[in-house]
């Protein structure tokens, strides 16, 4: 069992009796995340890219230093493939709205999966609806995967973007995105990865992953809420319109006319993200710190407790990957006879936090024919006695229901 | 324990057994309603004679605070007149907190105490994200009745 019980001195939030299984929806932060951001706005903050003095440059150094460092994190070959945006539901609807209004037209193909969460699927019904496209989804296998067969099935040369989750936030699931992309681009399909939940918990390497859009957000990886990102291979990025326009994106300006500036600065609208942008910089400072590696072996080390654990309790089901192999740190669960809903409040009364309903993901829910279930997540600053929390908890709840 | 003041027994098995659960052959009214936030679902039909209600029916899904609040409501409702179930709905509203200041320390078995079983609802109080599904079913009765 990897053991990074050290690392919760740095997280406020966390200490005994706080048992926090949701960081799937968003992580906690750690101190040095904390005080960097602090630090900068302390100390050097100013608006970036436009003035000429001492403060605003090094803010723009300190925003650009950032865009680097994300560009290594994720193996990008250039920074300027590298957009920040305020989120991953923001990046890919630039995606949608951006490259998809320019490059989808009547009678084309989007394909995603069943297993979407809202925001890599609902831009894609609206882009669809506007301009004529239609929408199919990858089935999912009986053991929770994507049916990569099926797909290979679907694909045709009228299917013109491949909309793909990196990692399912309601089952763990981590599809063969290499593999989807394959087969997309031998019908020369873009490929865009809701990569949320995978990039805060393994290493990721864009260009071996050959997606051509995957979007992720700060606040799931001990970085602030307010800034994602959306990397591009620059040739998909260039097929791309700006989603938004207004100052810092242009080139020039007449009263009837601009031109775009260069990428990633097009694609940048407005004053940007500044001092979260320097949070994600630390959050990533601090993640490599402790070494993608570890980040993952510890949740899955966790994962494969709580499948055994929780498998346990009577009345429980996971829906999710038996196994731990293509899975990551995410237990969806149901118990017979007691509602979700009334697991997350009993749970709550022992100090575990956990995520209950339908969770962005509701043709999922249909799919899978539950109408909510109870989510733990799992990060670096979770230990075993949470997951004993939850057993505990879940037994509870089977005693007051009356279920055991 | 504050989860027993939460999930009373009488609440537990209004869960487990619901009252008039289903549906009508010829509802007079009949609404529904989602809680969008959770997913729980409810609807509710009314048959009416002249002004009083005579029949009720409440299907849907969803947590047992929903689920059970709505059953108690049927039979709060079942032989009362619109007015009755408007005087009815009003403290409900207020024993939730959701109108006024709320009554507290309700005791079910105080002369009357016209909510009856619906007072084992008022431990919900100290759970302000679930009194959304307690008043969900009032809701779509609300609905039901300005149709």
């Amino acid at each position: 069992m990897t053991n990074l019980a050290y690392l919760r001195a740095d997280f406020p939030i966390v200490s005994d009796g706080v048992h926090f299984l949701d960081s799937g929806a968003s992580s906690q932060k750690p101190i040095p995340v904390l005080e960097a951001m602090d630090r900068f706005a302390r100390t050097s903050y100013a608006n970036v890219h436009r003035g000429a003095y001492k403060l605003s440059i090094a803010a723009t150094e300190a925003y650009e230093a950032a865009r680097d460092r994300v560009a290594g994190f994720i193996g990008a070959k250039d920074s300027r493939e590298v957009i920040f945006v305020r989120g991953t539901t923001t990046a890919i609807n630039s995606v949608a709205f951006g490259w998809g209004l320019e490059n989808l037209g009547a009678g084309d193909r989007i394909i995603a999966t069943e297993m979407e969460h809202h925001a890599n699927l609902v831009p894609w019904q609206m882009v669809a609806r506007r301009v004529g496209a239609t929408l199919d989804h990858i089935p999912m296998t009986d053991d929770f995967r994507l049916d990569v067969e099926a797909f290979e099935s679907m694909m045709g040369p009228d299917v013109k973007i491949v909309a793909v989750t990196g990692m399912s936030n309601v089952l763990g699931t981590i599809p063969p995105v290499k593999r989807i992309s394959e087969i997309a681009h031998r019908h020369r399909a873009r490929v865009v990865v809701d990569a949320a939940q995978l990039v805060p918990h393994s290493r990721v390497d864009v260009v071996e992953t050959g997606a051509d859009f995957l979007a992720f957000s700060a606040h799931k990886m001990l970085g602030p809420t307010g800034i994602g990102v959306l990397w591009g291979r620059m040739e998909a990025l260039e097929e791309m319109e700006p989603f938004e326009g207004g100052g810092e994106m242009i080139s020039d300006v007449t009263l009837h006319t601009a031109t775009w500036a260069e990428i990633p600065h097009r694609f940048e609208a407005g004053t940007p993200p500044i001092i979260e942008a320097v949070g994600l910089h630390a959050a990533i400072d601090y993640l490599e710190d402790i070494g993608m590696d570890k980040v993952l072996q510890h949740d899955l080390d966790l994962t494969e407790i709580a499948l055994q654990r929780v498998g346990d309790v009577p009345g429980v089901t996971i829906y999710g990957p038996p196994g731990l192999e293509d899975r990551g740190g995410v237990v969806s669960m149901v118990m017979d006879g007691v509602h979700a809903h009334d697991l997350a409040t009993i749970l709550d009364e022992g100090g575990v936090s956990v995520r209950a309903g339908h969770h962005c993901a509701k043709p999922l829910m249909r799919r899978l024919g539950v109408a909510a279930t109870a989510r733990a997540s799992f990060y670096v600053y979770n230990t075993e006695e949470d997951i004993d929390a939850l057993v505990t908890g879940l037994r509870r709840a089977g005693e007051l229901f009356g279920m055991s | 324990m504050a989860l027993e003041e939460l999930y009373r027994e009488v609440i537990l098995d209004h869960y487990r057994n619901p009252r008039n659960r289903g549906h009508l052959d010829a509802p007079d009214a009949s609404a529904e309603g989602v809680n969008p936030l959770c997913g729980d679902e409810v609807s509710v039909e009314l048959a009416f004679e002249g002004e009083k209600v005579v029949d009720v029916a409440v299907a849907g899904q969803g947590c047992s605070i929903s689920q059970s609040s709505a059953s108690m409501m049927t039979e709060a409702i079942k032989g009362k007149t619109r007015a009755e179930i408007a005087d009815l709905t009003a403290q409900f509203r207020s024993m939730m907190s959701l109108d006024g200041d709320g009554a507290v320390d309700l005791d079910p078995d105080r002369p009357g105490a016209v909510l009856g079983d619906l007072e084992a609802l008022q431990g919900v109080r100290k759970y302000p994200v679930r009194i959304k599904c307690a008043s969900l079913g009032w809701t779509v009765l609300a609905d039901a009745l300005t149709e």
